[in-house]
């Protein structure tokens, strides 16, 4: 037997590649060859009306070709002069509002696309861009969910009190649950908005072949499928004319999932008009200031629990900062109202949001897309009810586990898929036991006063979260077994760097019974597969995993089918170890896969030895054609998995941070994480997913932000000034422990891991802080500066006080 | 982020350097261009012409005696750091530097052209400062000496003429018996700090400098200062800001903590 790969560390096949820098990114397609270069002009007002833009300085200017602001658009392609697409509707989204590719008279965020430039080089495009002149007449900017909620002014005109959307979901009667509970707390928390920030910006490359009317799309995005139909739309072709095949891409984190970007249509338009490849490369500044934000929110909530700490009721409130505009729907703000009920059951529940436009950058998900909002929310009531007990943090939230034996455990509300929020499977005391373990929970007590005792402060903090992983529609896998032997898959969703090449091919190995090496993956190509939906909500391996898994073993079927006949053997007699099928017991009777899918494909023509095998002279009962009524020629598998509902993975995490006491700096002394995603495909590559999600949450919780000033600019839209994380900033080590509980919903019984290290970063940081410093954390990210300030605001005692109080002692 | 069209020169000597400069009353010197290349790229400089500078190996030499230590303009915030002669003579520079951003600037940024550079949130500009170093400089009328204390005029401004190229800077030897300290915080490793203190100690004297919390370099003497008034005592010569990363509180209480640390170290070493 061939040994199974499925849960070993296999060695990313992708690194190789990808460390020696022979990754090829959208910026490398056509490099040298005459491709034009676009760049856009881009409103520098957070709300204004756009009177009127003086290209006429631009034309004539050596090395530009074209000059498009709105009023060019119709003449180009009708539907371009439409708003982009809202791709997620909702009836909740009463007024749902996007972009148009090219600003039609308003511009509504500072970044919004208002003229696009198309140039020899993007110096010439920039230069050009640069003598635009634009006639605006400014409007009142509404920055934050403080103006956005005041509704003095109003982003779009037509949407009364900026509100995008209002939605209520509830299972009980929470507010009576609430009355009736012997204690009762409210809180107020706040997260605020960050980005993804991938090291490769949004990108687009578009060839137009006039002699067979044909595009090919080159574009870093998390969804090749809907890219292709959304470009078929807006340039009025067929969608068998739109090719989109995604190259390696530098990171999406969620940026890359939101489509079509103004570029992503503008691009392949100018390419058909000019007659040229062009390319668009976003530059930083661009990808702070027009592609999306996520995180911030305002919530409130009331809570009614009982003497154990069991929550009876819970009521939460929150405002969503959608920004300008709603392409991507309700999808931030459902996930937060449903997952922040996290591995819990509280006796009733009942959320309402409010979705609220501000003269922003858009928001769309970004990794946890909303999670990590709500496990602030849930996890600082769990912590806040501890304390109110003064209880045990841990203790209080296994009092509200939902239990092992209660799976599948239905909430009574409906998740973003459209579907149930019903869980899977889970064990949550046996991850909150290895998590205590993991941190050295009991013993902190003792290692806090022994610090305390030499005036070092130190905290310890705990978050729990659940993630619906894996949602549909669904996605499709094809098989093809070559005549070499070897095995080339495609599946359709798109790929940013998890090592789906890796994982995907340690699926189709072990069903095939062939080398890893035979095997390779092609991902978000649409001529390789056409049917797709993307690669977002951790849903690659659950989703594509699964559909290769039934492509592979339909391709399996047909092997043993063919090979059992070659072999006069009965199939259940055979097994495919290192690319042969023999006779189990009888080695010598055995047949290559190779040769088996040479005589899958009965042939006129040979052209090796091998394929003499199965030419008209050599094969064949001459009473029956060639290729059975029922069958096809070839050896391939195709499936799709398209499952009833989303797997729930879920997780812990705990930190021990050191606050100083004088300069307020955090530092982080231990960090511990216990995952459960199902069984692990390659526990190698999900560490890897927990580690840059743990970086990245450490960027959310102690360093990055969005920083609006009132006027609606972004005052740090660069790496100078948004403080993503150095290596030095994040953890040197992360120790992990997993748990696998299997989902029940696929044929491999795994759940999603892409966004789950990021999830709790917030809530947990929030808690240690707290346990260090003694009073609650209820805003984040938090900085030194801002500590410092809370300190001050809950009078513990500063440098100053403490030295003015010595003074004292010494002089009296 | 692509710069606006601009002139290329690379001058093989200083005067053919002097003359490219005093041609073109829009053109800029370009030494590592860690700090220029980077504003031009973000079209928030546009000079018709770059006058590079590293075409001058003269310019790179460091130089350390009993009396000081003088760096060449092109010599590298590296180079300068891993001297261990400059280190000796002068341990104020090295402690400094290794405060510069990130090894892969210091590989390029030139100690001079960050001098120069007049930024108030720079480590060398306040080292120079508290130093009482120097300038020299050359110029179409010749060459001149600036003394620090004359250098620094506002922010991101210094008395350099536009038509000057500054051959290299000067730092005085630490005095025997004497010490010094230096400490920053910054947000992330390696990033402009949030405050910074440098301290010498000489005797009695008690003198230290500020970055970041003050518009230019400032030097402050603290000397016969009670130790526990050293930063409050400074902070009626700084004038600390609020922005994005902290508030003009916490850059105070920064202050108090640093300059109490910072004098501290350098009153060790004394002894
Ligand atoms: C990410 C990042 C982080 C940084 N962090 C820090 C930090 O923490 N602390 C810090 O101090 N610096 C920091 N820097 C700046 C760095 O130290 C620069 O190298 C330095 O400020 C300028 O030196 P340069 O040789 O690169 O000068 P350039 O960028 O080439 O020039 C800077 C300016 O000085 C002028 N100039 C340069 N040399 C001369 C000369 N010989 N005569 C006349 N004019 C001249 C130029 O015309 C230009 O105006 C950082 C830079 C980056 C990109």
């Amino acid at each position: 037997m061939t040994t199974k790969l499925f849960g070993t560390r296999v060695q990313r096949v992708e690194d190789q590649r990808f460390l020696r820098g022979r990754g090829r990114y959208v910026d490398d397609v056509l490099s040298g060859q005459r491709v034009l270069h676009a760049a856009v002009l881009r409103s520098p007002h957070a709300h204004a009306r756009v009177l009127e833009v003086h290209v006429e300085d631009v034309l004539d200017v050596d090395g530009v070709h074209a000059v498009w602001t709105y009023e060019d658009l119709a003449e180009l392609s009708a539907p371009m002069a439409d708003p982009l697409p809202l791709l997620i509707p909702h009836p909740t989204l009463t007024h749902g509002r996007t972009q148009h590719a090219l600003a039609d008279g308003e511009v509504n965020y500072v970044g919004e696309a208002i003229a696009f430039v198309v140039a020899d080089d993007r110096y010439v495009a920039e230069d050009a861009v640069g003598r635009i002149r634009v006639d605006y007449e400014v409007l009142p900017p509404v920055v934050g969910i403080a103006a956005a909620r005041a509704a003095t002014n109003l982003v779009h005109e037509d949407v009364p009190g900026n509100v995008g959307a209002r939605m209520e979901q509830s299972n009980g009667d929470a507010p009576a649950a609430i009355a009736a509970a012997p204690h009762t707390l409210s809180l107020d928390l706040l997260v605020e908005r960050s980005s993804c920030q991938p090291m490769e910006g949004r990108g687009t490359v578009a060839r137009w072949d006039p002699d067979i009317n044909r595009m090919t799309v080159w574009s870093s995005t998390q969804t090749s499928t809907g890219v292709r139909a959304a470009i078929a739309v807006k340039l009025g072709l067929d969608l068998g004319q739109v090719d989109v095949v995604t190259p390696d891409v530098g990171g999406g984190f969620g940026v890359k999932i939101n489509h079509p970007w103004p570029e992503e249509l503008l691009v392949p338009l100018a390419a058909r008009a000019l007659g040229r490849p062009v390319k668009f490369i976003e530059d930083r500044r661009e990808h702070f200031i027009s592609s999306a934000h996520e995180r911030g929110q305002v919530h409130h909530v009331e809570v009614g629990y009982d003497d154990d700490g069991r929550v009876l009721g819970l009521d939460v409130q929150f405002w969503h900062d959608h920004g300008a505009y709603t392409p991507y729907g309700l999808i931030v703000p459902i996930i937060t109202s449903t997952q922040l009920l996290g591995p819990y059951k509280p006796g009733a529940y009942r959320v309402r949001f409010e979705s609220l436009y501000t003269n922003t950058v858009m928001v769309t998900p970004y990794r946890g897309a909303g999670r990590p909002q709500g496990c602030f929310v849930m996890e600082r009531t769990m912590d806040a009810i501890a304390e109110a007990l003064g209880k045990d943090r841990a203790e209080v939230r296994a009092t509200n586990f939902i239990q092992p034996d209660e799976f599948p455990y239905d909430h009574g509300l409906i998740f973003q898929d459209g579907r149930e929020l019903e869980y899977d499977s889970g064990d949550y005391p046996a991850s909150l036991e290895k998590i205590k373990a993991l941190v050295g929970w009991d013993e902190f007590p003792a290692y806090k006063a022994e610090m305390a005792a030499q005036g070092r402060h130190v905290g310890i903090g705990l978050a729990c979260y659940v993630e619906g992983t894996g949602v549909g529609p669904y996605e499709g896998a094809h098989v093809h077994i070559e005549t070499s032997g070897k095995v080339k898959v495609a599946t359709g969703l798109t790929t940013q760097g998890q090592g789906h090449a890796t994982v995907f091919a340690q699926i189709v190995a072990d069903v095939l019974g062939v080398p890893l090496s035979d095997v390779e993956v092609v991902t978000g190509d649409t001529r390789r597969m056409p049917y797709a939906v993307g690669t977002f909500a951790s849903r690659a391996a659950v989703m594509s995993g699964s559909a290769i898994h039934l492509a592979a073993t339909r391709a399996k079927e047909k092997v043993l089918r063919i090979a059992a006949d070659a072999l006069e053997a009965n199939e259940d007699d055979l097994e495919i170890v290192d690319g042969v099928v023999s006779v189990r017991g009888a080695p010598s009777s055995s047949i290559a896969l190779g040769t088996v899918a040479v005589l899958s494909n009965p042939l006129r023509y040979a052209f090796d030895e091998q394929s003499k095998l199965a030419t008209q002279f050599s094969v064949g009962d001459p009473g029956k054609p060639p290729v059975a009524e029922d069958d096809e020629p070839g050896l391939e598998g195709k499936d799709f998995y398209s499952p009833e509902r989303s797997t729930f993975a879920s997780g812990m995490h705990a930190v021990i941070v050191e606050t100083d006491p004088l300069t307020a700096e955090i530092r982080i002394l231990k960090y511990a994480v216990v995952h459960d995603c199902g069984h692990l495909i390659n526990p190698m590559i999900v560490e890897g997913q927990i580690h840059g999600g743990v970086a990245q949450g450490v960027g959310g919780a102690l360093y990055e932000r969005m920083a609006y000033d009132e006027s609606g600019q972004l005052l740090n839209a660069s790496f100078m000034d948004f403080l993503m994380p150095y290596v030095t900033e994040v953890p040197t080590s992360i120790e992990i422990d997993h748990l696998e509980t299997p989902s029940p919903l696929n044929p491999l019984g795994i759940k999603g891991a892409g966004e789950a290290g990021v999830i709790p970063s917030a809530a947990v940081f929030a808690s240690a802080i707290s346990d260090a410093e003694g009073f609650p954390i209820t805003s984040m990210p938090i900085s030194p500066s801002e500590l410092y300030a809370l300190r001050l605001q809950n009078s513990v005692v500063d440098e100053r006080a403490q030295r003015a109080s010595r003074d004292t002692k010494e002089t009296s | 982020m692509k710069p606006a069209p601009f002139d290329y020169v690379r001058p093989g000597s200083l005067d053919d350097a002097l003359a490219a400069l005093a041609g073109d009353p829009g053109a800029k010197v370009l030494a590592g261009g860690q700090s220029l290349v980077p504003l031009l790229s973000m079209r928030l400089a546009a000079p018709s012409r770059l006058v590079d500078i590293n075409g001058l190996p003269e310019l790179s030499g460091i130089e350390a005696n009993d009396d000081g230590v003088r760096v060449g303009a092109l010599a590298r915030h590296a180079d300068v750091l891993a001297s261990e002669d400059v280190r000796r003579v002068q341990p104020l520079v090295s402690l400094a530097l290794a405060n510069v951003a990130h090894a892969t600037i210091r590989n390029r940024g030139t100690t001079v052209g960050s001098i120069v550079h007049a930024d108030a949130a720079a480590e060398m500009p306040m080292v120079l400062c508290l130093l009482g170093g120097s300038v020299d400089v050359a110029g179409p009328a010749g060459r001149r000496t600036i003394p620090a204390d004359e250098l620094y005029v506002g922010p991101l401004e210094s008395s350099l003429h536009h038509d000057e190229i500054a051959l290299s800077a000067y730092f005085p030897a630490l005095n025997p018996g004497a010490g010094v300290g230096f400490e920053e915080i910054a947000r992330r490793h390696g990033d402009y700090a949030l405050c910074g203190v440098g301290a010498v100690v000489t005797g009695d004297t008690v003198v230290a400098g500020y970055l970041s919390v003050c518009d230019v370099p400032t030097v402050v003497d603290l000397s016969g200062v009670a130790d526990a008034d050293l930063g409050d005592a400074a902070l009626e010569h700084l004038d600390p800001g609020d922005d994005i990363h902290a508030s003009a509180d916490y850059r105070a209480q920064l202050v108090r903590v640093l300059t109490a640390r910072v004098v501290g170290a350098a009153r060790k070493m004394a002894a």
